[in-house]
């Protein structure tokens, strides 16, 4: 089972993205976090240990929940909402 | 003269708009920045566009409180300079440096800045906590509150704090299996924090009612005890406690945990503010007094980030900066209002002694002595407790900054947010000192990491 | 109370008042380090962290080279590696006019025993692929390197104090003297009595000069430094270019280390990074190393460092004082030198003499010709 629940608002528009190269769907207003962890346990590889991360204060303090891009690029899940076509790496 | 004043407020949580809201009615457009995309603070955040909830289930008893700070922003949002969305990530003696939401960057420049910054949970590191399923409480309720949604769905809340109560009652009645809620401190001292507590009546009331509540729904409640460690591998399976004179386990899929609030003091730090060790807060924090007023002639704090108060006082504290702001600035201010403010302040303060009581940290049996040498102290960069010790005993370090300079702690990215009072806890253990003797992190720019993109952007200004 | 006597006051904890500190004690001489905040948390500590001996003065290489020595046995001098690593410094060119000032700097050394790869075009990029490609050529130094000076500045003390110095952290001198065939300085309450004073004070150098009738155009100079997240191993030289606005370095837990422009004063000891300075540098960055782009900074920083108006240090005796001996005015660039430099010191002080060139350094270099010099100051 996935880390997050949903319980509510649950009416809103879906949004198609890719999450490590697999067709994903969110709802609008979802934050990159809710997206991935509504399906997955993770959100990355921590770097020195190689150990999973998963978020920690979801108000963008703590600095835990980057995610990379599948260009690269960086972002920080609790604090970017997910659009239509993200492709995001959680490997 | 006074037309040429150009305030700017920082963060817009119930301080930031009281604030921001008194500068208007004086005839003031004062800059208002904040990091989210909506106003409300933390405590008041607005869930995104396209959510349906009422204000009465996002914010129970404080709905109406909620509400009617939004409609005061909207009312004073065509008289102020908004910019949501906007990180302030440096700050020099006359000029803030701001990352807006499309990533560029640019110089801000005020006569007068008044903080209203705000503050995140307090964390003590135990083994498992960067398991995933391991999150704050505050990170519960967000959750919760801004995307409806739930971690879980069998949690255990654990900590202490009035936070604490409050979101494993609005856990279950979201409908998650909340496991129980496990208090660090005892009921003792809650107790012994009555006299104070009965400062606010109100509050007290609330609390009692979800401690009944969540006692009436079945929720074990616990009381005095010691985390042991969260378990499961690549995400939470269980968590263990000491209670009782004994260790116990429940299963769960998710821990939220916290003790208490700590500011964030990142910008006051970075403008040269002074600062003393609260012992109430257990935080070196910037001085302000009664009106607000910081130790820098045109830098005014208010609300939880120069000190946890909640957020009636954060609202009280907001308008009275921002009266003190005016008074410096030549303008004529309301006596009477002044009076009754700092009153009330010092109600809620009469109070706040009482919940420290009532909610105490628990250092006495679990504090930096009491962590293993292999706990991992700093999420960001794997620093763990053993090379603190180290750096402390076999380099004879005293300080704080010294111990970052050694082993890097407090360098990763989230500055020390999350690492610092343990850190702090570790190294005082170590000299057999209380935490607030070895100094402080000091603030670095930029406040939080920032794109490289950004600063190295063509169009910026 | 009588007051301590001892063979050498050192003025400054910095490396390469420590370095000094620990040869002297080393050779068996009673030494007292004197330091107003903690030893190697001023410029010595803060600084970028290059290990390298190219793009020196060629007046700086003889004592660059021995420095080079001794960082090649850095743990068994000061009980640390310091995360040194012999990386290779690669200095890039991003222009034809670049280009021929990399190949000027060559001839001009050619023969002072450093040994420099010019590359370019496809051979250069297809070495270093994750260059930008307006980068033309470059000059390679193999055995230079890279080193974290909030490790190796500090060993440095601790190891003088093992060897038997004296190092007194959070110790502000406030008065120097000349007393007799000796010293008499005023620190933190203390009286305390040398036969030699080093100093070794950086850009607090100016209290020994003055106090003893020197005049140096000593000012400050504050690197803005930054750093960023950690990322994946993307180069692991010492990078810097021609005519300098960028250096960079990845550290072995991934972040890179980068710097290039000045911060701005805050006091006279604390110094902030400028925004317009860090776009200018991040630009120079990124171009020479595109992969920076998608990364984020997660601290800046600065230090106070103390410049010389020709960029060279000033290393050895007083010209007004015997017994006095200077070492200070590295102008950003004394971290590889500073153990060697603390050397020479402790050479002209064990022995008077030094087999180091070090008359470039002189400081009768800013005393105008025919003005006598001073008669020793008292105050």
């Amino acid at each position: 089972m996935a880390l997050l629940q949903r319980v509510t608002e649950t009416h809103r528009q879906t949004v198609d993205f890719i999450l490590d190269g697999q067709p994903c769907q969110a709802l609008i207003g979802d934050t990159v976090l809710t997206a991935v962890l509504t399906q997955r346990n993770r959100l990355r590889i921590e770097e020195f240990n190689g150990t999973p991360r998963a978020g920690f204060c979801l108000m963008g303090a703590c600095q835990d929940c980057w995610m990379r891009t599948e260009d690269g690029a960086r972002l920080r899940a609790c604090s970017t909402f997910i659009t239509p076509g993200m492709r995001l790496v959680s490997v | 003269m006074m037309n040429s004043l150009s305030p700017v407020i920082v963060g817009a949580g119930p301080a930031g708009i009281r604030a921001a809201a008194t500068l208007v009615a004086a005839g003031l457009k004062p800059v208002v920045v904040d990091e989210a995309i909506k106003a409300g603070g933390q405590i008041y955040r607005q869930p995104p566009d396209g959510f349906t909830r009422p204000k009465s289930s996002l914010y129970g008893f404080e709905s109406r409180k909620a509400d009617r700070l939004h409609r005061l922003f909207e009312a004073i949002q065509p008289q102020i300079d908004y910019r949501p969305g906007t990180l302030v990530w440096n700050a020099g003696a006359n000029h803030l440096d701001l990352m807006a939401p499309d990533g560029t960057a640019s110089s801000l420049g005020f006569s007068h800045l008044l903080l209203a910054t705000g503050a995140t949970d307090r964390i003590q590191p135990f083994a498992g906590w960067l398991t995933p399923g391991v999150f704050t409480l505050g990170a519960a309720q967000i959750a919760l509150k801004f995307q409806g949604s739930i971690l879980g769905p069998r949690v255990a809340f654990a900590g202490t704090g009035p936070l604490l109560y409050l979101v494993a009652y609005q856990y279950a009645k979201a409908g998650a299996d909340v496991v129980g809620v496990f208090d660090t401190a005892r009921f003792a001292d809650k107790l012994a924090a009555l006299p104070g507590l009965l400062h606010g009546v109100g509050h007290l009331a609330k609390g009692m009612y979800y401690v009944a509540w969540l006692r009436a729904h079945g929720v074990p409640l616990h009381g005095g005890i010691v985390p042991l460690r969260v378990e499961g591998e690549g995400r939470v399976q269980g968590f263990a406690w000491q209670g009782s004179g004994r260790a116990r386990r429940v299963d769960c899929d998710a821990v939220a945990f916290g003790l208490g609030l700590r500011s964030e003091t990142q910008l006051a730090d970075l403008l040269g503010c002074r600062f003393a060790y609260d012992d109430l807060n257990r935080a070196w924090l910037p001085e302000r007094n009664l009106s607000g007023r910081s130790s820098l002639p045109h830098v005014f704090l208010a609300g939880d980030g120069a000190g946890i108060a909640g957020a009636d006082a954060a609202e009280l504290a907001g308008e009275r900066a921002a009266l003190a702001l005016l008074e410096d600035a030549g303008h004529l201010v309301d006596r009477r209002r002044i009076a009754l403010l700092e009153r009330r302040l010092q109600r809620i303060a009469k109070f706040r002694h009482g919940l420290e009581r009532a909610f105490p940290l628990p250092l006495a049996d679990w504090g930096g002595a009491a962590l293993a040498d292999d706990l991992v102290l700093c999420r960001c960069e794997a620093i763990t407790v053993g090379s603190l010790r180290q750096a402390a005993c076999d380099l004879g370090v005293t300080e704080l900054n010294r111990l970052k300079a050694l082993t890097r702690i407090g360098m990763g990215r989230c500055q020390g947010r999350i690492c610092g009072a343990a850190a702090s806890a570790i190294l005082a253990a170590e000299l057999g000192q209380q935490p607030g003797t070895v100094g402080r992190l000091r603030g670095q720019a930029p406040v939080k990491p920032l794109p490289v993109v950004t600063v190295s952007h063509e169009d910026a200004a | 109370m009588s007051a301590r006597r001892y063979d050498a006051a050192i003025l400054g904890g910095g490396i390469v008042g420590a370095s000094a500190a620990l040869e002297l004690a080393r050779s068996g001489l009673s030494v007292v380090l004197l330091e107003r905040g903690v030893c190697g948390a001023g410029a010595s500590g803060v600084n970028y962290g290059g290990v390298r001996r190219q793009g020196r003065p060629p007046e700086q290489l003889p004592l660059s080279l021995r420095a080079h020595a001794i960082w090649a046995r850095l743990r068994d001098h000061i009980g640390i590696d310091g995360e040194y690593t012999r990386s290779g410094h690669l200095k890039l060119a991003r222009s034809e006019t670049e280009m021929a000032a990399l190949l000027a700097y060559r001839h001009r050394i050619a023969g002072l025993g450093l040994d420099l790869d010019i590359l370019s075009g496809n051979m250069l990029h297809d070495r270093f692929p994750m260059l930008g490609k307006d980068v033309v050529g470059a000059s390679y130094c193999t055995d230079d390197g890279h080193a974290n000076p909030r490790l190796v500045s500090p060993a440095f003390a601790y190891a003088a104090a093992k060897a038997g110095a004296e190092v007194r952290e959070r110790t502000e001198v406030t008065d120097v003297e000349r007393d007799g065939s000796g010293f008499v300085l005023q620190a933190g309450g203390d009286e305390i009595r040398a036969d030699y004073l080093l100093n070794c004070a950086g850009p607090g150098a100016g209290l020994a000069t003055r106090a003893f009738g020197e005049t140096v155009p000593l000012s400050s100079g504050y690197p803005c430094l930054g750093v960023t997240e950690p990322l994946p191993p993307l180069f692991a030289f010492n990078l810097g270019v021609e005519g300098g606005g960028f250096y960079a370095r990845q550290v072995a837990r991934g972040n890179v280390v980068f710097g290039g422009g000045k911060g701005y004063a805050l006091d006279d000891r604390s110094c902030r990074p400028d925004m317009k300075v860090l776009m200018q540098t991040l630009r120079a960055g990124t171009a020479v190393l595109p992969a920076l782009r998608q990364t984020h900074v997660i601290r800046f920083w600065s230090g106070v460092e103390a410049y010389m108006p020709d960029r060279n240090p000033v290393l050895g005796p007083s010209a007004t004082t015997p017994g006095l001996l200077h070492g200070f005015g590295f102008s950003g660039a004394g971290f590889q030198i500073g153990p060697a430099a603390g050397a020479v010191l402790a050479d002209l002080v064990r022995d008077g003499r030094t087999a180091t060139p070090i008359e470039a350094f002189s400081i009768q270099r800013f005393t105008q010709a025919g003005q006598t010099v001073p008669a020793v100051a008292h105050s």
